[in-house]
């Protein structure tokens, strides 16, 4: 089989003696979608964490394409082409939609100032493609609905030619319709060739939208199975028993 | 708020205001200087709005302007500064030592060589600059807050001022240096109008350039006479202005000791206005130079985005760090500016310059529209702050208010101006 895009090999992490991730590995490959599934604090956020910069991992290994890398900060995982959707959104509210796209990666003029209209047209343009809803242009974040925010939050992780993406609850704060909408823009990233770590609650939703799955139960990994060997009652029953399916069990 | 009304859809019937995409805060607080200004003018029989009155009264506010822009930054990233007044002191006195001291003394360079005023002014702006950058270093690195940090700052600065100078009044001042200072360096009739005009292009230019900006890629934008007639509105405010300035006519004894100065005698009639003070001069070109780096720099952008949500800043890649040090070392710099116009003032240094001027700082910024929980704050409103606070105190004093009364007023008018603004926050929803 071909290399892994990427490679989380014996992660641990601690906060204060609570062993948040202890020792998990997953590896997520080319046009892959990987579900993490768990009980709210099995350590989900903390672990896809560790790959996007905002936490420093205590041991464990990152590769990338093969090889290993440091992340020590959210701009190395950037120059590594990783894109982070977080749970928390981490928009800055009183900005607009261009400014919030375009954090950390202004689009300038030959002067080095920051081009507004630029970075508003390359955000109407990809906000055409992803929301065609889209309008509040002028207007800061705050005043944006829910589902609203979520697809600046996600205009920002796709626009900057990820090759990964992880997205952490991406539709917890949505509508049926705009779920439906996150699902082909996964359908679509993947047919791209990206690689996606989606966590969710839904187990119906990750069954459907994943090549595979990773279940985590208070920070350990409890296994990872290839959705189409299982059933939703199976990964139902690794996120509360924490154990194997008997069937794949060895 | 539908930005991209289809042209096919009929364009929904629009307020005025809404028209104009004018920021009614602005308004509401240009307004409210407005009837300030008469109102004192009615009650001292038009002795207000004289243009001495008016020329004094802005060069007054120059000093806490220039920190208010600063401590806009500083606010807006969650901070505060208390050590501004402190630290204005410390680089006055830094300045006045090295001009009447240590130039003199050690390089034998005699008060009104032309290099005293260059270099005593590096020196303020290096000391300035190089104190905002510590206490920037102290919050953003060591993280103790910056109302420790400052508070400190307030009574070291204070103190290392009162040992540089031995708690001694040092003057006069370089006559260079002094051009600063307001009545004693003005541009004359002449320049102030060439300033005016070029002022008007200037404004006429960005108000255009922006609206082809915005059609080059196919916008919506105002209609045209609504950019017609801002442009017309901002062209009489700064004609306005400079008229004024340029209608306070030099007394006729000073005219004729700057005559008697170049060895000339003063023609008969002769009579000549101040014109812009070159401490406005400063100010203006603080205020726009701020109001580039707030709007159209990486750096701007970052302060705002930081102050809206640090946790989405530091995720998007931003040192905010190292941003808090930038915005902490631009405040010292804007200090030591201010250090420069006020000592130029007053002619001299004196130990007690800049006491209580975090409090006006702080008040400017804040009456300016300044958020105290981040993320939002203008340069022009912090500097209308100033002015308005200014205009109430002077105001006042014309009147013959009682000292006490007049800081009663002050401080009541900045918390019921900040209450204003959280219910006008509320009704609009934010912004
Ligand atoms: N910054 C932090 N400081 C302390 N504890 C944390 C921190 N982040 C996460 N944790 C703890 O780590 C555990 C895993 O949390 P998290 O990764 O958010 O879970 P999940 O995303 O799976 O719901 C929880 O016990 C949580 O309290
Ligand atoms: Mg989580």
């Amino acid at each position: 089989m071909a290399t892994p895009l990427v490679e989380l090999r014996n992660i641990c992490i601690a906060f204060g003696g609570i062993k948040a991730v202890d020792d998990v590995s997953v590896d997520l490959y080319p046009g892959e979608v990987v579900g993490l599934l768990g009980h709210n604090g099995a350590g989900k956020s903390t672990l896809i964490k560790c790959l996007s910069g905002a936490y420093r991992m205590d041991s464990g290994e990152i590769r990338i394409d093969g090889r290993p890398v440091e992340i020590n900060n959210p701009r190395d995982a950037r120059a590594l082409n990783i894109e982070c959707i977080y749970q928390t959104l981490a928009l800055a509210d009183n900005l607009d939609a261009a400014a919030n796209l375009f954090l950390g990666r202004e689009l300038v003029t030959r002067f080095g100032f920051v081009d507004e209209a630029r970075m508003e047209a390359e955000t109407r343009r990809i906000m055409q493609r992803l929301n065609p809803n889209f309008r509040k242009f002028a207007a800061p974040v705050k005043a944006l609905s829910g589902g609203q925010r979520q697809s600046v939050a996600i205009a920002r992780a796709v626009y900057f030619n990820a090759r990964i993406l992880i997205m952490d609850e991406p539709t917890a704060a949505l509508g049926p319709q705009e779920t439906r909408m996150v699902a082909e823009l996964i359908q679509e990233l993947k047919r791209q060739g990206l690689g996606i770590f989606l966590i969710d609650h839904d187990i119906h939703a990750v069954k459907e939208l994943c090549d595979r799955a990773a279940v985590m139960k208070n920070g350990q990994l409890v296994g990872v199975v290839r959705c189409a060997d299982v059933s939703e009652d199976d990964l139902l029953g690794m996120i509360i028993l924490g154990k194997m399916p008997e069937h794949l069990a060895v | 708020m539908s930005d991209t009304a289809r042209p096919a859809a009929a364009p929904p019937r629009r307020g005025l205001l809404e028209t104009l995409q004018i920021d009614t805060r602005l308004l509401g607080m240009i307004g409210a200087f407005v009837v300030l200004c008469l109102a004192f003018n009615l009650v001292t029989d038009g002795r207000f709005l004289t243009p001495r009155n008016v020329f004094n009264l802005t060069i007054q506010t120059v000093s806490v302007a220039i920190m208010a822009t600063g401590m806009v930054f500083i606010i807006v990233t969650r901070h505060i500064d208390l050590s501004v007044g402190a630290l204005l002191a410390t680089c006055s006195a830094a300045m006045a030592v090295t001009q009447t001291i240590a130039l003199p003394q050690m390089l034998g360079l005699p008060l009104g060589h032309p290099a005293i005023a260059p270099v005593s002014i590096v020196v303020g702006l290096a000391v300035g600059t190089l104190i905002g950058a510590i206490h920037g270093w102290m919050v953003g690195y060591l993280t103790i807050p910056a109302f420790i940090v400052t508070l400190g700052g307030l009574l070291v600065w204070r103190n290392v001022a009162w040992y540089l100078t031995s708690g001694q009044t040092i003057g006069p001042l370089d006559p260079t240096f002094q051009l600063f200072g307001g009545t004693n360096g003005t541009l004359g009739e002449f320049w102030s109008w060439v300033l005016a005009g070029l002022a008007v292009l200037a404004a006429a230019w960005a108000i255009f350039n922006g609206r082809r900006a915005r059609q080059a890629h196919g916008f919506p934008v105002k209609p045209l006479w609504a950019e017609a007639a801002l442009t017309a509105i901002i062209a009489a405010a700064i004609l306005g202005f400079v008229a004024t300035l340029n209608a306070y006519q030099i007394p006729a004894n000073r005219l004729r000791q700057m005559f008697a100065a170049r060895g000339e005698a003063m023609p008969e009639g002769y009579a000549a206005g101040f014109g812009l003070p070159i401490s406005v001069l400063v100010l203006i070109v603080v205020a726009v130079v701020m109001t580039v780096i707030a709007r159209k720099t990486r750096f701007g952008r970052y302060v705002f985005a930081t102050g809206g949500n640090p946790d989405a800043a530091e995720l998007s890649g931003i040192n905010t760090r190292m941003l808090t040090v930038k915005v902490f070392a631009l405040m010292g710099f804007l200090c030591a500016l201010s250090a420069v116009v006020a000592s130029a003032r007053l002619t001299f240094h004196s130990n007690d310059i800049g006491t209580l001027d975090e409090l006006r700082v702080i008040a400017a910024a804040v009456i300016g529209g300044t958020a105290l929980a981040g993320g939002i704050g203008t340069i022009w409103g912090a500097i209308l702050g100033a002015l308005i606070m200014q205009s109430l105190q002077s105001g006042m004093a014309m009147v013959g208010v009682d000292a006490p009364l007049q800081n009663i007023v002050v401080g009541s008018v900045l918390v019921a101006a900040v209450l204003i603004d959280i219910i006008y926050r509320r009704r609009t929803g934010g912004r």
